[in-house]
């Protein structure tokens, strides 16, 4: 980092080390002392993936971690102003807690108490902190909702989070830790469970107000391209170490360390297309040149493909009771058609609630639809009955988008990949579906030790990977990937997005890539179809609609994406 | 956890721990629920020991004298055997189990019957017409071991003897036969019952749930003593197997709405919606792959009410409703230790409770540290 002035300095970290207790006799060193400082007015961006050791950091800065299990090693200093944190009594911190410094979590309607106003939690941290009568705090609270943008701050403050939207109440979070008018903002991964537009204007936000109160904000986040649009200086932190830290420029445009240059490249991007995404492992063996100039991948249709699916009009909706017989209507899907071509992707793309899971669910069977046809062989699968169904449940899989949660915890690996041959019948015997279980073991990269063991051994990618291999033991025609990639790291999503791409190309299958990331959906599908409020606003091949979007929406949608560095000028306004 | 999961399992492991065998291991470092596991294991150890009849079969053996002593105490101060020859000479009744009057109120008959009875012949009891029965009486009296009636009672047991001079330590053991037999298969029973009944209401909801709900909503309503009187009634008849099915019937509620609210947690989870998408059927996935996620809970709940129904065998017992008079419980000692208070003759209450109180801490600390052990973090 550039040297500066002391007085420029806000937060000096120097060799933090953190340890985590595991179990009686082991230590998990999460942090293993690094240094670096936070400057006065500007806004240093915290990248790595999970278990870097980023969320810890900020965790002691703040003087959040919990004391039963965890130490700071001896030697670490966090200077806020010369004083060392880590030697303040409770009382002091606190009083700097909420005041000097603040905080965002990633989560905002898990922040928010559900059971108060938004004015009741603003109010109790201005009379807490700052001192203010109820009366001063009221009329502070509408101003400061105000100032975070929120429409009609005066009839707001008395609304319970509930009846914000997610955005909405991450702004809330965000008036609440700037009412002290703090010197240093955290924010931890802000925008991360947010959508695409959401997102936009939440970033535009925080620039904004660190901008105007000149405070400095320290950004977690595990996304390079949000970094590239808010960032002054960028730290990138891997396995508890830094693997590079410096002007967001020089990260961007001349990164020196390996991991960096993975980090840049892994995600898949609107611009290039390349046959396989480069892995980190390319990078960290040194051989980026090869990943740079791999030949692109064409996608789309022509027309006369095979046709292997056709859903037509589906409509889903939910009903919820409202007052003692009436019942409301909530139309989550509604006419929706489209053909799936075989040995091709669809992507189906739409913010939360855009009614593109529920789509996939219905296709599975795994809710009723309220009215349509799926046509599958000529047949169709909505209106069979349960027993008529079960030959052609093999033939349609899913793949969830939370590996941790997707895998029964009481099952091993062995036993899951062995399921649903045994309910199927597919296969002679024990034997035949113990090889077939290897077999598949080996397709999706996993050493055959794994058969023994149980999902929680494993990490979040090799977890999706198992449950892969699950739905490639029925040989299914269609696969449904709904968000598939979306919980996983930058580096293990592209090897995923990679075995999923070869899984096509040698077994020929039908994917319906479900995802709410416009550039993972660019990379991965042939046709892309946009969801909103469960309508199709516009369906067509995948570099028509990247290249030229008709619907409104579609262009809403494609110029919300974070694009990184763009340049001094790109970011100019804000330097 | 999960990462040190992973280092630990290096590339020659094949088999690796599940989940049960990482809980164990937490309990292994839980030194209070090892040692209640110890006490509980001891108390499981009695009761199949008295069960097969390998110790405590011979209970209702009349040992000892009458309210014999706890032998750390030495033979009772007031009752001396030289005592006890010279007034079962004096008064044959009085070795039937009134020896001692504490009352202090005086007999003024007794001088007249001590003078009717010395006039009186032996043999005859205390009138001149003969026993028409005595020869049979005599009979039945030598099948039933006169010989050990006429072998001289033990002045003191070790922890003393009740009313009929049985040893108080083996009627504690088969005591904790019956309650525990009681306690584990009611709560047995309970658990089946609440975990079949709270998996269909919870996994199918709408009408299914409703049903369940309605017959929970009565049997709740209903106070609980009066409910396992009334049934008691209906049963109409005394037996270790009616305090089960009292016990178990009216237990599984508890049961059912925890079981009810997993089950509604557990069936939107995505890894029974997996299930569903490979084609399980409900009844493989409500008992295949929810049940072994939730039968931590059915297991704190298991050990919970073996607590639960070993006291109330107790108060049922007590209050007359529990086990019949030819079998020993906890709570039948009880019951008789009331009388036996008067009479200052603690042993009987205590054993019944130090025993009973030994084995519902020691299960209830038991239930602590499963839970904390079977708290699946790792999800």
């Amino acid at each position: 980092m550039i040297p500066m002035r002391s007085d420029d300095i806000l937060v000096a970290i120097h060799g933090l080390r953190v340890s985590f207790r595991v179990d009686r006799t082991t230590m998990f060193e999460a942090v293993k002392g690094i240094g670096f400082d936070i400057p006065v007015n500007s806004t240093v961006a915290l990248v790595g993936e999970s278990g870097s050791g980023k969320s810890v950091t900020a965790l002691a800065i703040l003087g959040l971690l919990p004391k039963e299990n965890s130490t700071i090693g001896p030697g670490s200093r966090i200077l806020y102003r010369d004083r060392n944190l880590l030697e303040l009594s409770q009382g002091e911190m606190r009083k700097l807690r909420g005041c000097d410094i603040s905080m965002i979590f990633q989560e905002p309607m898990s922040s928010l108490n559900p059971v108060f106003t938004v004015g009741f939690q603003i109010t109790e941290v201005l009379t807490e902190h700052a001192g203010l009568t109820n009366r001063q705090a009221r009329a502070r609270a509408v101003e400061l909702l105000r100032e975070v943008g929120i429409p009609e701050p005066e009839a707001k403050i008395d609304a319970y989070p509930f009846q914000l939207s997610g955005g909405q109440q991450q702004r809330v979070m965000i008036a609440m830790a700037i009412a002290c008018e703090p010197k240093l903002l955290i924010a931890d991964e802000p925008t991360t469970a947010l959508d695409v537009t959401i997102q936009k204007q939440i970033l535009d936000l925080i620039a904004d107000l660190q901008k105007r109160r000149r405070m400095s904000v320290l950004f977690i986040t595990h996304d390079l391209a949000v970094v590239g649009e808010i960032a002054d200086h960028v730290i990138v932190m891997r396995d508890g170490e830094i693997r590079e830290q410096g002007p967001v420029h020089q990260i961007f445009e001349a990164p020196r360390d390996g991991y960096t240059q993975a980090l840049l490249l892994c995600r898949p991007q609107l611009a290039r297309r390349p046959k396989r995404l480069p892995v980190i492992d390319d990078f960290l063996n040194r051989a980026p040149a090869a990943a740079q100039d791999a030949p692109e991948r064409s996608r789309g249709l022509r027309g006369d493909e095979q046709i292997v699916l056709e859903a037509r009009h589906i409509g889903k909706s939910f009903w919820s009771r409202e007052g003692l017989f009436g019942q409301r209507e909530f139309k989550a899907v509604q006419d929706v058609s489209f053909k799936l071509a075989m040995g091709k992707t669809l992507g189906l793309v739409g913010e939360s609630g855009s009614g593109k899971t529920t789509v996939g669910l219905t296709l599975m069977r795994l809710h009723d639809a309220s009215s349509g046809e799926v046509l599958f062989d000529g047949k169709d699968l909505l209106s069979m009955s349960p027993r008529e169904a079960m030959q052609y449940k093999r033939r349609i899989q899913i793949i969830f988008q939370n590996p941790y949660s997707s895998l029964n915890p009481r099952f091993t690996v062995g036993q899951i990949l062995m399921e649903p041959m045994q309910i199927h019948r597919l296969g002679s015997g024990e034997q035949e579906h113990r090889d077939m279980a290897y077999a598949m073991l080996e397709k999706v990269g996993l050493p055959g030790a794994s058969f023994f063991k149980y999902p929680h051994e494993f990490s979040g990618g090799q977890r999706q990977r198992i449950a892969i291999a699950r739905c490639l033991t029925m040989k299914p025609d269609v696969l449904i990937c709904d968000e598939s990639v979306s919980a996983l790291d930058v580096s293990v999503q592209a090897q995923v997005l990679n075995l999923l791409q070869d899984l096509q190309d040698e077994l020929g299958m039908s994917y319906i890539f479900i995802s709410h990331d416009l550039a993972v959906v660019k990379y991965m599908a042939d046709q892309v179809m946009v969801m909103n409020e469960g309508k199709i606003v516009e369906i067509a091949n995948s570099d028509e609609i990247y290249l030229r979007p008709q619907h409104p929406y579609t262009k809403k949608l494609l110029s919300s994406i974070p694009r990184g560095w763009r340049g001094p000028g790109g970011n100019g306004d804000r330097l | 956890m999960i990462q040190t999961a992973t280092i630990d399992a290096g590339p020659g492991h094949t088999e690796s721990p599940g989940l049960w065998v990482l809980a164990w291991r937490r309990f292994r470092h839980d030194s209070v629920g090892l040692v209640s596991l110890y006490v509980a294991a001891f108390f499981l150890a009695l009761m199949a020991a008295s069960a097969a009849g390998l110790i405590a079969s011979d209970w209702g053996k009349e040992v000892g004298v009458s309210h014999a002593p706890p032998g750390f105490m030495g033979p009772g101060t007031t009752v001396t055997p030289t005592q006890r020859a010279a007034m079962s000479s004096a008064s044959p009744e009085v070795s039937r189990g009134k020896e001692r009057d504490d009352s202090g109120i005086v007999d003024p008959l007794a001088d007249v019957l001590v003078q009717i009875r010395a006039k009186a012949p032996p043999g005859s009891v205390d009138t001149d017409v003969a026993d028409p029965l005595a020869d049979v009486l005599a009979e039945i009296r030598g099948q039933s071991g006169s010989a050990a009636a006429a072998e001289a009672r033990a002045p003191t047991l070790i922890f003393g003897g009740d009313k009929w001079g049985r040893d108080v330590l083996k009627k504690t053991i088969k005591g904790t036969e019956t309650s525990m037999s009681v306690g584990l298969a009611a709560a047995a029973l309970a658990a089946l019952l609440g975990t079949v009944f709270g998996a269909l209401a919870g996994y199918y909801g709408r009408w299914v749930d409703d049903v369940f709900n309605w017959f929970y909503s009565v049997f709740t309503s209903i106070p609980y003593l009066l409910l396992i009187l009334s049934i008691a009634a209906v049963l109409n008849q005394k037996g270790t197997m009616t305090v089960i099915l009292i016990l178990g019937l009216t237990g599984w509620t508890g049961i059912f709405r925890l079981i009810r609210a997993e089950y509604m947690k557990h069936k939107v989870r995505e890894y029974v919606q997996a299930a569903d998408a490979i084609g399980a059927s409900n009844t493989r996935r409500m008992f295949v792959h929810i049940l072994p996620n939730v039968s931590h809970v059915v297991l704190v709940q298991l050990s919970l009410h073996v607590v639960l129904f070993i006291k109330s065998e107790v108060v049922l017992s007590f209050l007359g409703f529990g086990v019949g008079v030819d079998t020993v419980s906890w709570g039948s000692m009880l019951n008789e230790a009331q009388s036996e208070l008067l009479l200052g003759n603690w042993w009987q209450l205590a054993a019944a409770t130090i025993a009973m109180a030994m084995l519902v801490t020691a299960f209830g600390l038991l239930t602590d540290a499963l839970r904390d052990a079977l708290d699946p973090k790792l999800k």
